[in-house]
């Protein structure tokens, strides 16, 4: 590869719900300025689905809750050389994770059969076999690959993932200042 | 006849004189006649004793041996501590199960029976064993369990199980016990000669600071485990404020594996009673209790006999041995299955009528303890070991064992050896030397000093039992060469789980983590960053815990760490290669959605793990028979 | 005085008076040792343990460790805070901590000390343990999902408030808060004015119909790490 190839990034949505995403593009004027140091890879960015180059930097938002976010998942850790778990869903699970503490069946029933505000006439759970099987609980991506920085949010903040890029791109290890620590 | 539960309660507070701080006495008297203490029974007695509620549910919903919604008429308790794995545990446990028809946690659906498990019951050494409601059941095989279970469920009555009793005074009118003394070695110190209340006369005849002294001058250190100077802990009780102390016998045993209290209890409680009598003359106290861990129920009634003939002689009460002004008596209080009660601090909670949270330190008991009062704590052996002291004299008590520590020390030796059973050795005796007397051979390990002890590997068989070397509350497990040493790793750590109080975080939610990283090792997904993980962990537990449970418990995974490293290696998973972590297991993680959907999946990662899943997966088992397991068709 | 002497605090000497906790003397002096379950108003307890120091070598707990003359008191020190992160991240893996969607974050002390630490993710796995929220009370809620277990309620209520509507029970991961009635919250005797109620250091006893009262940006920890208050205090006495 020659060395004056931009370095290439790619992003994407798990079990997210694309907050973290916005938060990119909250960068703002530096997004052009990001767009100048590094090329994108497969990312909603530019609705590229596949790695067609291995990666630099893979950014994953969301955790995993069902079977093609697992798939999704390994493919970035086998194409990209680093991986950043982006905001809360992808470092504990986030909001979704909040059905960790009831079986699957009982969720499912919730939604779609004994909740209160349930609409649903043919009285059965979705289960086209188009739609991914979910897993007995959502897992964080750290559960499921390596990841190598976590940055913390909901979503973190555009100043957050600018310096984090800014310093793995420039080989240098991701240290947030006090105020880009945040949970929330 | 049948009072309503109100009245019942007020009677068994009434026994009690409605004093708040013997509420651990009515709870269990309320549990063994009500069979569990209903949220109705806790109302009850918070307005008898003009208490808050919540008090009262803290403390019942503490203890394993109260509960609040009703057990069988006959609760049966199988022990299931390490020596009774080794034991064929697991045939015995299927027995009992489908011969009474019950789950273990399951209650017979006409309240005659319920099936449980419980730690370590004092019982190594003929083990596997049960509690039967208080009756003690020993060296059980499958054929056993199941006549057991059968006489159960004919007659109902725990007391028939008894067909013959044990040796020594286990055949004792009042103990009718099948258990086994299993005393192996007399030593000069406790089992040296009869017991003559001489060192109760000796001490009465000198000023209490000389029989301090004399204390302090034996080097006596304390043998429950911390090694802590008897002499020392009594100046220091003796010289605190206060205008009452209290002398309070540990015999809660509930370390795994240990069981030599139990001897002598059995054996020699009027040396006890004679060694706590002379605590007190030298700190000054009235007060004495004795507490006994409720396993150990079945001796209650002998001890109090024996209290008695004490009472009776002169030798507790007003007065005693006319020495005027000494007044002093003893009181049994009941344990209600808590190891944290063990530690002196949650002891003497438990003894207020609190739950057994350890208390913050300092202050230290002698200074402030029972019910503020300056209380010493000791354990059995060193209460028996103080009365040969004043007996014989510091001099002859010194010149037995080491020069740092002296005298003897009761050993209570389980698992793979010819000779199981209670030995008492000179200090110094080094692991090799034991190892012979007791018959062990093809040792893997050897722990010392029970689950909060330490994991002894082979090249250190020449340490010594002994207050400088490997200071011990005296369990010693035999581990042969079959012992799957990370799944026994994990059987501890479920019982520190188990069994922690839950008050500071480490220890509440430190052990859980371990175990639960020990767990993933055992089943074979280890990475190589879990030893890093464990290590950290364990140091952090170690460092930050409030008591010596939480300083403790990590031990067991730091030795494996430190001995036994490439047996934990050989659990290191394959690396999937694509960075995926070993432990996720993508195929487990779709069962809920496959059975819930009725489709496969038709991932080709879940396949890949589903491969895993296929190929025989190693079944934990501590005694190192590992069974393979393929899943049946069908059945993913 | 007699009964005053020095103790080092991470090379530091500061006053110290005989009786006194670390914690007190070193808050006196202006030093911040991190801590959950302690409060100003409030008994000691001494169960969080992120207030672990080493005093003399021995791993003691700040608020309840009584000084001693020459105490030689380590605060800032690797080991020290490498166990600190172990704990607050054990806090937040043993319940249910969803900051994102919780009023008290921002104004949230376990939260405050993993910033103060630069925690991004728990080196520990999430339990996600079931546990029930209690919303009886008319103006109270009570969330044992974000319960830290460091007992602040407990001691407030009985000590301050005199009234004892919450204690523990259960042991072990099973040890919980429980609240002094049959069943529910709407104990007569709490009141939203209750000490018990304002202690609580995380989301686990909130004011109802407060919702996200102060906007991100204007909350407590937002900008300055929990103990910027007890650092700035004696800035002047640091030698």
């Amino acid at each position: 590869m020659p060395h004056t190839k931009k370095p290439r990034v790619a992003t994407v949505s798990l079990a997210g719900c694309f907050g973290c995403h916005m938060s990119l593009l909250d960068l703002d004027e530096r997004f052009l300025q990001l767009s100048d140091i590094v090329e994108f890879g497969r990312s909603p960015i530019n609705d590229l689905r596949r790695f067609n180059e291995r990666c630099r930097v893979g950014l994953i938002e969301g955790g995993c809750c069902n079977e093609e976010n697992v798939q999704t998942l390994v493919e970035f850790r086998e194409s990209c050389d680093l991986l950043i778990a982006v905001g809360e869903c992808a470092i504990m699970g986030g909001i979704p994770a909040m059905r960790n503490t009831l079986p699957l069946a009982d969720c499912l029933e919730e939604a779609y059969l004994d909740g209160r505000s349930v609409y649903n006439p043919s009285g059965r759970i979705p289960d086209d076999p188009e739609l991914p099987l979910l897993l007995d609980r959502v897992y964080c991506a750290h559960d499921v690959v390596k990841i190598d920085y976590h940055l913390p949010g909901c979503p973190p903040q555009a100043d957050t993932i600018w310096q984090a890029l800014v310093a793995v791109l420039s080989d240098n290890p991701v240290n947030l200042p006090y105020e880009l620590v945040k949970y929330d | 006849m049948d009072l309503p539960l109100r009245e019942r309660i007020e009677s068994v507070c009434r026994q009690y004189d409605r004093r708040r701080d013997r509420l651990m006495d009515m709870a269990i008297d309320i549990q063994a006649a009500e069979r569990c203490i209903s949220p109705e029974a806790q109302d009850a007695l918070a307005r008898e004793l003009g208490m808050e509620v919540v008090d009262v549910q803290s403390l019942v919903t503490f203890y394993a041996f109260l509960t609040e919604s009703p057990t069988g008429r006959v609760v049966v308790r199988l022990c299931d501590d390490i020596p009774d794995f080794l034991a064929g545990l697991d045939a015995v446990a299927e027995a009992l199960s489908s011969e009474l028809g019950l789950e273990f946690g399951q209650t017979s659906p006409d309240g005659q029976i319920t099936l449980e498990r419980t730690p370590c019951i004092g019982m190594s050494d003929q083990c596997p064993a049960a509690l039967v409601n208080e009756v003690v059941v020993t060296n059980l095989t499958p054929e056993s369990a199941r006549a057991m279970a059968r006489g159960l469920l004919r007659h109902g009555d725990p007391h028939r199980l008894v067909e013959h009793t044990g040796d020594g005074r286990n055949s004792h009118e009042l103990i009718r016990a099948m258990v086994q003394n299993n005393l192996r070695e007399r030593g000069p110190v406790l089992f040296g000669g009869p017991v003559t209340g001489r060192g109760l006369e000796a001490a009465l005849r000198k000023p209490s600071a000389e029989v301090r002294a004399q204390v302090r001058a034996s080097n006596l250190r304390g043998r429950g485990g911390a090694g802590f100077p008897t002499g020392q802990k009594w100046d220091f009780a003796a010289k605190a404020e206060g205008t009452r102390r209290t002398v309070i016998c540990n015999a809660d045993e509930g370390e795994p594996g240990t069981f030599k209290d139990r001897v002598l209890l059995t054996e020699l409680p009027e040396l006890m009673f004679e060694g706590m009598t002379i605590a007190a003359y030298a700190i000054g106290a009235d007060e004495g209790i004795l507490y006994l861990r409720g396993e150990y129920t079945y001796l209650r009634p002998f001890l109090e006999h024996v209290l008695g003939l004490r009472r009776r002689s002169g030798l507790l009460g007003r007065n005693i041995l006319g020495h005027s002004g000494f007044d002093f008596d003893i009181r049994i209080q009941m344990g209600a299955g808590a190891y944290v009660c063990g530690e002196e601090s949650a002891l003497i909670s438990s003894c207020e009528g609190l739950r057994g949270d350890p208390k913050t330190r300092p202050p230290y008991p002698a200074q402030s303890g029972y019910l503020g009062r300056p209380t010493v704590v000791n354990n059995v052996e060193t209460l028996c070991a103080a009365a040969r002291i004043l007996e014989h004299g510091a001099d002859w008590f010194a010149a037995i064992g080491e020069p740092q520590s002296t005298g003897t020390k009761l050993l209570s030796v389980s698992g793979h050896c010819e000779r199981p059973g209670v030995y008492e050795v000179p200090n110094g005796l080094t692991l090799s030397d034991l190892l012979e007397r007791v018959g062990a051979k093809q040792v893997q390990a050897v722990q010392v000093g029970g689950f909060s002890g330490h994991l002894i590997p082979p090249r250190e068989f020449g340490r010594r039992i002994s207050n400088t070397d490997l200071l011990t509350g005296g369990a010693v497990l035999v581990l042969g060469e079959g012992v799957d040493l990370i799944a026994m790793g994990v059987r501890v750590l479920e019982f520190f789980v188990e069994e922690s109080c839950g008050f500071c975080t480490p220890c509440r939610a430190g052990n859980v983590l371990l175990l639960e990283r020990m767990k993933r090792v055992a089943a074979g997904h280890g990475e190589e960053a879990d030893y890093t993980y464990l290590a950290e962990l364990s140091e952090a537990i170690k460092g930050t815990s409030r008591c010596g449970f939480g300083q403790t418990s990590p031990n067991v995974v730091l030795d494996l760490l430190r001995h036994f490293r490439p047996v934990l290696e050989k659990s290191i998973g394959i690396d999937p290669g694509n960075g995926t972590r070993e432990a996720f297991d993508l195929g487990a993680a779709l069962r809920d959605a496959e059975r819930i959907s009725g489709r496969r999946s038709t991932h080709h990662l879940a396949e890949r793990t589903e491969h895993r899943e296929a190929a025989p997966r190693k079944e934990v088992k501590i005694d190192g028979q590992t069974r393979q397991d393929t899943p049946k068709e069908g059945e993913r | 005085m007699t009964d005053s002497f020095t103790i080092r605090v991470d090379g530091r000497v500061i006053e110290a008076r005989q009786g006194q906790t670390i914690m007190e003397a070193t808050e006196q002096a202006g030093i911040y040792i991190p801590r959950l379950c302690d409060h100003p108003d409030l008994r000691a307890h001494g169960s969080c343990r992120i207030c672990t120091v080493l005093a003399n070598g021995r791993s003691v707990a700040a608020c309840t460790q009584p000084v001693e003359r020459d105490m030689e008191v380590k605060n800032r020190h690797p080991r020290v805070e490498a166990w600190r992160r172990q704990l607050i991240a054990m806090l937040f893996v043993e319940g249910n901590h969803f900051c994102p969607c919780c009023e008290k974050s921002g104004n949230c002390e376990l939260q405050a000390l993993g910033y103060l630490h630069g925690m991004t993710a728990t080196q520990h796995p999430h339990l996600f343990p079931r546990r029930a929220v209690d919303g009886s009370h008319p103006d109270i809620l009570l969330e044992h999902n974000r319960c830290v277990l460091c007992g602040r309620c407990v001691r407030a209520s009985r000590d301050v408030d005199g009234k004892q509507v919450f204690q523990f029970a259960g042991r072990g991961l099973n040890r919980h808060i429980t609240v002094n009635t049959e069943a529910q919250l709407d104990h007569p005797g709490l009141d939203l004015k209750d000490k018990a109620v304002s202690v609580c250091p995380v989301g686990a006893i909130l004011k109802k119909h407060k919702h996200y009262g102060v906007p991100v940006g204007e909350r407590k920890f937002d900008h300055d790490p929990i103990g910027s208050d007890v650092e700035s205090h004696d800035q002047d006495k640091v030698t």
